[in-house]
């Protein structure tokens, strides 16, 4: 039987590194290929260069048995590859529709023959059990209906291999399983799928095969089933890993957080938050769980001051933030891990040294008047890329050239340094391997220990669960559960998450 | 004041910056912010004064569209090609138009700042308007570009939303990366945006010139380019949405032409009712309105 995909000894250099070392990789027909590694170990780029965005510097692919060149992302879908981006490339005002079949439209003399196209599309969501409304715009459905299009996109230009990278990222627990149906339906029907991700245990729950790479080079493959967790995760970072988290009791102190009946209202008018109130004592950890996009992000927003509140009240050590700027809420010893890293974390085209002072440029430490204290800004940052292990070529780097994992911890390193007594922490792991992930599971309890306020926001129900010494379920704009870990089971937190039966919010 | 007069005059007031707003839709759905559409226009309305005056009419309009056409090229270049900031490029075609048309001017009929009458298109009469008096301006000579441009509207809002060509045009003005990744030439959509743009602004122009005045001079364009731009926005980046708003703007200058014959306010107050009109919208009315997501942004082909 001929593979689907076979790679031979590609190489690829970006300046300062070797993304990928002389690789060597075969992907069955009608397989499910996980690529596992930790942040900056070339999965990314590998994929890349199969979907046409990056050319090898050396080596060959052959698909199908046939040796190929892939110049380009169209050159690629000819050859039957379709690639369904970390990033989703998606236009957020066109309808559903008009994102699948841009670029390849069906016809009706200069115009586009809606019905046909639609037709077909209906079709391809039959057969392959994908539940989606045509018609409605992408700025309107979820991401994991999102992830669906971007899917739907290459099988509607005919891929017969679909590359996905970290695919499950951004969903939530029920979305995930849905995608894995859907993965499986594909699989059914001959598709071959490579796909890449950091959580262990979905990777051996639905690959076939998985490639362990580390620094750019395959150190490893493994079959599920013939492998524990524990064993793969010692093969992609080269020494044992710890997986179980150790959590000290604390004696909560003083509320240092305290949100009141809080209500936002959208730029629309929309009203996004619906009264929420919870407190965050010292040496603790408040967990939110919840299904993203139920207002997750604006209650985070409206604590660091991004956003208006609309009625009630934020208070950090009992001060009411009303009216504060960020930057005031941060001189509060405020910090904040945003979610998105790409629009609020990081300016991408700046350099590493750059982002990691940012927001800080104006202490004493990197400024006099009127210059910024370079050496200083650049020795700190030296410091933080080895305390945080950040894989970079330079502290001159852009950091839009770093991997996923890494841009996250430029992020954190910047967040946690300045000692905050708050921390709002927006799903800081996501994109993150295993031993980052480790991490900063273990920073967030550290800083926990040393009587910190820490507010963690996180689609990850494991994570939630893990850290957090209370839990509030968000639904809608509201918390409409709150409990403590071990006092319900994942199933019931599941249920919450989409909405679940009403229960009273302790406290209120 | 005879209201069927009135409103015959805001049509003729409304149809430059309904063309030159329906090129800017064009450009700015392809992610070109195009100010130098007053530019367009004022080479416009030189050169189809000159082409009028020397081959007709019919001419005249042709070699219009081209000199819009040749200043969309040089923004196009400028800012898709190489990426220029396209407030600075636009910038910079106004003055260029200005300059030129001066210096062309001088050299071909001897006079900086007006040619001699030029002839205009046959005018159309609506047969039996003379049996409506009421309604006698409304439905007697109107030129052929009146009705041209009217028509541009509805074939506009088609090949926007409906074409093929319509569907990548915004697709590149919304998120290039991602219609390029899909095998659209962003290049090529974004250079049609702009040079369509250029075309109509150019046709603008000459009607300007042949139509409306008989005879270019300079500095007629009074800053219909920028109002255009205006009334773009206050449309909403739509064909139809761009009509309306022209007509509002052409309203209010007509309004101004006709209250000045009588009254007490400074003539110049009067005159720039369509200019704070055109601010007040502006201000109050932008945050409402929704431009392409990537709007003003050069595409830079950056493999990921
Ligand atoms: N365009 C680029 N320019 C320079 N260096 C790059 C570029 N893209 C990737 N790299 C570098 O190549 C290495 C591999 O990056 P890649 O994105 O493939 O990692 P990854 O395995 O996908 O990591 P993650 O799990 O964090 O997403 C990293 O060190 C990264 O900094
Ligand atoms: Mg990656």
């Amino acid at each position: 039987m001929i593979n689907a995909v076979e790679v031979k000894n590609i190489t690829k250099r970006f300046p300062g590194v070797t993304a990928n070392d002389r690789i060597n990789l075969e992907i069955k027909r009608g397989e499910i290929h996980a690529i596992v590694g930790e942040n900056g170990a070339g999965k990314s780029t590998l994929m890349k260069i199969l979907s046409g965005l990056y050319q090898p510097d050396e080596g060959e692919i052959y698909i199908f048995g046939k040796k190929a060149v892939i110049s380009s992302p169209v050159k690629a879908i000819e050859m039957k590859i379709g690639m369904v981006h970390q990033h989703f490339m998606l236009i957020p005002r066109f309808t559903v529709l008009e994102n699948i079949i841009l670029g390849s439209e069906i016809r009706a003399g200069i115009s586009i023959d809606n019905k046909k196209a639609k037709k077909i599309v209906e079709d391809l969501c039959s057969m392959y059990n994908f539940s989606i409304n045509l018609d409605s715009r992408v700025e309107n459905i979820s991401i994991g209906q999102a992830q669906r299009v971007e899917i739907l996109k290459v099988l509607f230009r005919g891929a017969d291999i679909l590359v996905l990278d970290e695919p499950t990222a951004v969903l939530a627990p029920q979305e995930v399983k849905e995608l894995f149906l859907n993965l499986r339906r594909l699989k059914q029907e001959g598709k071959t799928i490579v796909f890449i991700s950091h959580k262990l245990d979905e990777v051996l729950d639905i690959a076939d095969r998985i490639t362990v790479l580390r620094r750019g080079r395959v150190v490893g493959s493994a079959v599920p089933g013939e492998i524990t967790k524990e064993q793969l995760a010692r093969m992609m970072v080269g020494k044992p890993v710890l997986i179980d988290l150790k959590k000290r009791e604390t004696d909560p102190g003083e509320v240092l957080l305290s949100v009141k009946n809080l209500r936002v209202k959208d730029p629309g008018g929309k009203s996004v938050l619906n009264g929420i109130s919870f407190e965050v004592k010292g040496g603790e950890i408040f967990g939110i769980a919840g299904i993203e996009g139920n207002g997750q992000k604006e209650l985070a927003e409206a604590i660091i001051g991004l956003v208006n509140i609309d009625s009630g009240s934020i208070k950090i050590r009992n001060i009411d933030i009303k009216g504060l700027s960020v930057n005031q809420i941060r001189k509060m010893k405020v910090a904040y891990i945003p979610e998105d890293r790409h629009k609020n974390g990081l300016v991408l085209p700046m350099k590493v040294w750059e982002n990691e002072i940012m927001g800080f440029q104006r202490d004493d430490k990197f400024y006099k008047k009127p210059l910024l204290k370079l050496k200083s800004a650049q020795d700190f940052t030296r410091s933080k890329i080895r305390e945080y292990s950040i894989s970079v070529s330079s502290i001159n780097q852009a950091v839009e050239d770093l991997s996923g994992g890494n841009q996250q911890k430029v992020i954190l390193a910047r967040e946690l340094s300045e000692n905050p007594d708050v921390i709002i922490a927006s799903q800081p792991t996501r994109g993150l391997d295993i031993g980052a992930t480790e991490f900063v599971h273990e920073q967030l309890l550290k800083k926990r220990d040393e009587g910190k306020a820490i507010l963690l926001i996180s689609a990850d129900l494991e994570e939630v669960l893990a850290l957090s010494d209370r839990v509030g379920v968000m639904y809608n704009g509201s918390i409409i559960a709150e409990f403590k870990p071990g006092e319900i089971t994942l199933e019931d937190v599941g249920i919450y998450m989409l909405g679940g039966p009403e229960k009273k919010v302790s406290g209120e | 004041m005879h209201l069927a007069e009135l409103l015959a005059s805001s049509f003729r007031m409304a149809i430059p910056i309904l063309l030159t707003a329906l090129g800017a839709v064009y450009s700015e759905r392809s992610g070109v912010v195009n100010i130098g559409l007053e530019g367009m226009m004022i080479v416009g309305s030189f050169w189809g004064a000159l082409g009028s005056y020397f081959y007709g009419p019919y001419v005249g309009f042709l070699v219009a569209m081209l000199a819009g056409i040749v200043l969309a090229i040089i923004h196009a270049i400028a800012s898709v090609t190489f990426k220029v900031d396209q407030i600075v490029s636009g910038v910079a075609l106004n003055i260029l138009a200005y300059g030129s048309s001066r210096f062309m001017s001088q050299a071909i009929f001897k006079m900086a700042t007006t040619t001699p009458h030029v002839a205009g298109l046959v005018k159309i009469n609506i047969p039996g308007a003379d049996s409506v008096p009421y309604l006698k301006p409304l439905l007697t000579g109107i030129s052929p570009i009146i009705i041209i441009t009217i028509l541009l509207v509805p074939i506009s809002e088609f090949i926007i939303n409906r074409t093929v060509f319509g569907l990548r045009l915004r697709a590149v003005g919304e998120n290039p990366l991602a219609a390029d990744t899909l095998g659209v030439n962003v290049f090529r959509m974004k250079y049609a945006g702009v040079l369509i743009s250029g075309m109509l602004a150019g046709l603008a122009g000459a009607y300007l010139a042949m139509e409306h005045t008989g005879m270019y001079v300079e500095g007629m364009t009074q800053g219909k380019g920028y109002i255009a731009l205006a009334a773009m926005i206050f449309g909403n980046w739509t064909p139809s949405g761009a009509l309306m708003a022209s007509l509002l703007f052409g309203f209010a200058e007509s309004l101004s032409f006709r209250v000045v014959e009588n009254s007490f306010i400074p003539y110049q107050f009067i005159k720039m009712i369509p200019y704070m009109l055109t601010l007040i919208v502006l201000a109050g009315f932008v945050r409402k309105s929704t431009p392409p997501a990537a709007d003003g942004v050069p595409y830079e082909r950056n493999a990921g």
